[in-house]
């Protein structure tokens, strides 16, 4: 069971790097700068052999390794990862290392302590997709907060502190109702067969097998423990107040990092335990948070379309698209799950490349409201053609990553006996909203006439900056064309998945 | 001729770690004349050596289970695990009292040996097996603190706590003398093992089965106020507010451990046959500690009274695993205690570290910016807070989930989710505080002094949390092999 502990490696270089830093002097920002890109660059290369070593046809976990920790309680180090995770982890790999370079730019003060916290908070990311321990698992998405609270209260804008509370607060409020969920399941599985133990594996097989049969209404109350810690991270209406706040509020590279690997915790646990351990309680409630999903995505479409602050729309376009994810995830269909894993990815590709986009232009001028620009193409070009290709992604164009992440989603919802065609009208609304508030802010932005004198002094972007958004842009584009790659390791887990949901449809419940 | 009183044959195995911290302690009271004024400090890493020695003194005793005094006193794993909590405490106040005393002109040798005192009653209630004994623990440890709570006299709100709780305590043994006499009446027994084996009875006649209950409330109500327990904790916020940082530390993590220990046996164990009858009304008793004090420490701006409050609530905590009644209950009790022993002094530790003579800087406010001024200081104060609030990867979060384990287990839900939702209530307080720390400008210059003991006891505490929090299996082992409560 224990082979090459890759996953402990990737898991756990990040922090590893963030304890040398601590040695690393506090002047001394250079050697901070290049640790930091090297500790990140290392993950991400190590992880990559979790691609290419991936078993396509296996639908089970791979790459497991196991550590018995708190053995009374049945708690082990238990680490592992299937179709559904492996992006999501090469996502923040990815995501990383070039958030700590867009670091170099923006942030000013407190330098070490900003790559330190962006480093642990890479750990507990990485962690939360590979924990395959229950215990392990909440303890992860526990700490993630930390991290993330201290960065948007410490180098955010006027109203941090307010931002920074009130995400660590609802999203800890949330997660103790997880906590009574796990702890729940534990003592039925236990129980049930005897066995105390917090492995995910075992408890899914358990239930898959129906050696521990859950009645319904605990089923359901489970579920909904699980689901309220999700729906709160995703975020889904009505539970986002948090989250315009937050992204608004933090530093650029922190909105990047929450928009980019953090809401994708609230997707990834959906689909892991809300879908996984209980099917009939998913099928039951599926219409339901299909619902609040597509309200979710014509909302935070008008309010986008509302905003005269660029990071405020970019903030709310999130809530639109991850409405898509949550309604992919519910229609409990192949297409519609794997649409979802691919729209998380999408999604941090193309919005973590707007929250720097927005940044850029204020760490010039020091404001982001879209009356103060204009014309901006004529004195920045490069910069615009960027700019444009990731509204484009964002939008869903044919041909970018966006398109092919919708599309999936939408036909996924048709397809499903739970959801169908009623829930796909509007949501088809919501990709044209999409484009009309992502043009609007373009067309304010970008095009039109240059007017104001600052504006007309800018010089264009920096080759640093050119740098991040293009790497940000290859895959974006490369998805577009080919998502097979994408999609072929997802398929085995996620018609795993999906074939247990039929399963509990067919058996008449 | 008159008859001989045949005298118990006494086993000094037994009550060895009492003899060795009681008589230290009044060896010490000798030793202090020895010791010049100003450099008491000496007394004080004596007291903390003797502690220790007792510490290591326990560890032939694990797994041997002993009375002695007529089954009056008992040395099994429970009292030892408790008895290493107890000392741990004490180690950990006297380091953090150390420069304390000095700083504030009440450096007096005699303070370690009242701790010392303290901590023999403490280790009473935890031994004790029999309701004089246990008395008697109460009565040694509440004296002790009368006097150590008023020990900054020349602060008046000081010698206003020590009475307040001198007459609240008075009442507190009021009620568990009044207690121990109608159990009395009902049994005609004060050993806890013998109770219960004439309650459980079937010839036990029903005015006698309401003569225990009534008797077994005034016990709780007795061990209740000790405990914080509402609605016996109005003594709370005042004492702790007034009393010496240090000894605040020592009461909030010590006396409670104290209180549990012997209320855990008197309920379990005397009164475990009539568990259905007081388990609801424990149960009621815990929600309404928890709801009220987390609710209640929202409001406060002074945090040595947020944490009084926060201590209220923690209390509740333990109550459900105290009422979980099965092995991993008593388990919950002994790893929450241990974990909240780091996490409380840790917390008051900082404290004390920010208050200058004359100056109490216990507001909000005097928090801010700390990171940027000391930063060995914040991020103890972070880690003691999050622990507090139950976030991972702290000792404090392992302490959480093994009470709310054990609860589900026993069936109480409803309780669990009332202790979830107040936890995520005390998040907000908690954060409060790092937000100050770290999000916040300084308000005004408030010098932090730190010397060695101090630090030496931040250290200590922030490291154990976070450590046992990571690797908690060495407590949870002790904890686990220590449930037996007197042959359950």
């Amino acid at each position: 069971m224990n082979g090459f502990p890759l996953l402990s490696i990737v898991l756990w270089l990040p922090t590893l790097g963030a304890l040398l830093l601590l040695l690393v002097p506090r002047d001394n920002i250079a050697a901070q700068r290049w640790l930091a890109l090297l500790t990140s660059l290392v993950t991400f290369a190590a992880s990559l052999p979790l691609y290419f070593g991936f078993n396509l046809g296996s639908p089970g976990f791979q790459f497991a390794e196991s550590l018995a920790w708190i053995d009374t309680w049945g708690i082990n180090y238990s680490l592992s990862l299937d179709g559904v995770s492996l992006w999501l982890v090469l996502l923040t790999t990815f995501l990383t290392p070039i958030s700590l370079v867009a670091t170099w730019v923006s942030v000013h003060k407190d330098f070490r302590m900003f790559q330190v916290l962006m480093l642990l908070l890479e750990t507990a990311m990485i962690g939360v997709f590979v924990a395959q321990d229950l215990f392990l698992f909440y303890i992860f998405w526990e700490f993630t907060l930390i991290p993330m609270a201290l960065l948007i209260g410490i180098w955010g804008s006027t109203n941090r502190v307010h931002a920074a509370v009130k995400f660590f607060l609802y999203t800890f409020a949330g997660s103790v109702f997880m906590l009574v969920s796990i702890i729940a399941l534990y003592l039925l599985n236990s129980s049930a067969t005897g066995v105390a133990t917090f492995d995910f594996d075992v408890i899914q097989k358990n239930i898959a097998s129906g050696v521990l049969a859950i009645d319904p209404v605990w089923a359901r109350a489970l579920f909904l423990g699980f689901f309220v810690a999700f729906a709160i991270k995703v975020p889904l209406w009505p539970f986002h107040t948090w989250l315009p706040l937050a992204h608004t509020e933090a530093p650029t590279v922190g909105s990047v990092i929450l928009a980019g690997v953090m809401l994708k915790l609230g997707g990834y646990g959906m689909i892991r335990f809300c879908l996984q351990l209980f099917p009939e309680a998913a099928n039951w409630a599926a219409p339901a948070i299909g619902v609040l999903a597509v309200i979710g995505i014509l909302y935070g479409a008008l309010v986008s379309f509302a905003q005269t602050d660029m990071k405020k729309l970019v903030a709310y376009s999130s809530v639109s698209h991850l409405g898509f994810v949550v309604l992919g995830i519910f229609a409990l269909t192949p297409q519609g799950v794997s649409g979802a894993i691919l729209q998380m990815v999408n999604h941090g590709l193309s919005t973590g490349a707007l929250f720097l986009i927005v940044g850029y232009i204020y760490e010039r001028r020091h404001t982001r409201e879209m009356a103060d620009f204009g014309g901006l193409w004529k004195v920045m070009p490069i910069y615009g053609g960027l700019a444009l290709a990731m509204v484009m992604s964002s939008v869903g164009l044919p041909g970018l990553n966006g398109f092919i992440g919708e599309f999936s989603i939408l036909q996924g919802t048709w397809l499903s006996p739970t959801l169908g065609w009623g829930f796909v009208l509007p949501s088809v609304f919501g990709v044209i909203f999409a484009a009309t508030y992502l043009l609007r802010m373009f067309r304010l932005t970008f095009m039109g006439e240059l007017d104001k004198p600052e504006n007309a002094e800018l010089s264009d972007i920096t080759p640093l900056e050119i740098g991040m958004l293009v790497a940000l842009l290859i895959p974006i584009v490369a998805i577009g064309f080919y998502p097979n790659f994408m999609f072929e390791p997802m398929q085995p887990s996620v018609q795993a998945i999906t074939d247990s949901l039929t399963n509990v449809l067919a058996a008449g419940r | 001729m008159p008859e001989q009183i045949p005298i118990p044959s006494i086993d000094f195995a037994v009550i060895l770690q009492l003899i060795i911290v009681f008589g230290w302690g009044t060896l010490l009271l000798l030793i202090d004349f020895a010791v010049p004024t100003g450099r008491k400090h000496i007394t004080g890493w004596l007291a903390a050596a003797g502690l220790v020695v007792a510490a290591i003194v326990g560890i032939p005793y694990w797994n041997s289970s002993t009375s002695t005094f007529n089954d009056m006193i008992r040395l099994d794993n429970y009292a030892l695990t408790f008895n290493w909590i107890f000392l741990t405490v004490g180690v950990l106040t006297i380091l953090i009292s150390l420069e304390y005393l000095s700083r504030h002109k009440i450096e007096r040798g005699e303070f370690y040996s009242i701790l010392l005192f303290a901590i023999g009653g403490m280790m009473l209630l935890a031994q004790g097996t029999d309701l004089i004994v246990l008395f008697l623990g109460l009565e040694l440890l509440s004296i002790s603190l009368y006097v150590l709570v008023g020990f900054s006299a020349a602060r008046f709100p000081s010698e206003e706590a020590s009475m307040k709780y001198l007459i609240v305590g008075a009442f507190a043994a009021g009620f568990l003398v009044f207690g121990i006499a109608l159990t009395y009446g009902a049994t005609g027994l004060s050993n806890l093992a013998a109770i219960a084996a004439k309650v459980a009875d079937p010839s036990f006649s029903a005015e006698d089965q309401l003569l225990m209950l009534a008797g077994g409330a005034l016990l709780l109500i007795g061990f209740g106020y000790k405990i914080a327990m509402a609605p016996f904790h109005m003594w709370t916020p005042d004492v702790y507010e007034g009393a010496p940082t240090p000894v605040t530390a020592f009461m909030s993590a010590g006396t409670k451990a104290a209180g549990f220990a012997a209320l855990t046996r008197v309920l379990l164990v005397a009164l475990g046959p009539q568990y259905e009858v007081w388990s609801i009304v424990v149960a009621v008793l815990a929600a309404i500690t928890m709801i009220f004090g987390n609710i209640a420490a929202v409001a406060q701006l002074n945090v040595k009274r947020m944490l009084a409050y926060s201590s209220i609530g923690h209390a509740g905590y333990i109550l459900l695993g105290l009422l979980s009644a099965n092995a991993r209950g008593i388990e919950s009790i002994l790893v929450y205690l241990a974990a909240y022993t780091f996490t409380a002094i840790g917390a008051f530790a900082v404290l004390i570290a920010l208050e200058q003579q004359g100056e109490e800087a216990w507001n909000l406010t005097d928090f801010a910016g700390l990171w940027g001024r000391h930063p060995f200081l914040a991020i103890a104060m972070a880690i003691c807070m999050f622990s507090m609030a139950g976030v991972p990867p702290t000792f404090g979060f392992v302490a959480k989930f093994d009470v709310f384990t054990a609860a589900w287990q026993a069936g109480y839900t409803w309780l669990v989710l009332i202790a979830v939702i107040t936890s995520a209530v005390a998040a907000f307080f908690y954060l409060r505080i790092v937000v100050q720390m770290f999000m916040k400008e300084p308000v005004r210059e408030v010098p932090a002094e730190v010397g060695r003991g101090l630090s030496v006891g931040i250290g200590l505490a922030a490291l154990g949390v976070v450590v046992l929090g990571i690797l908690p299996t060495p407590v949870i082992e002790i904890a686990r092999q220590s449930v037996q409560l007197l042959g359950q």
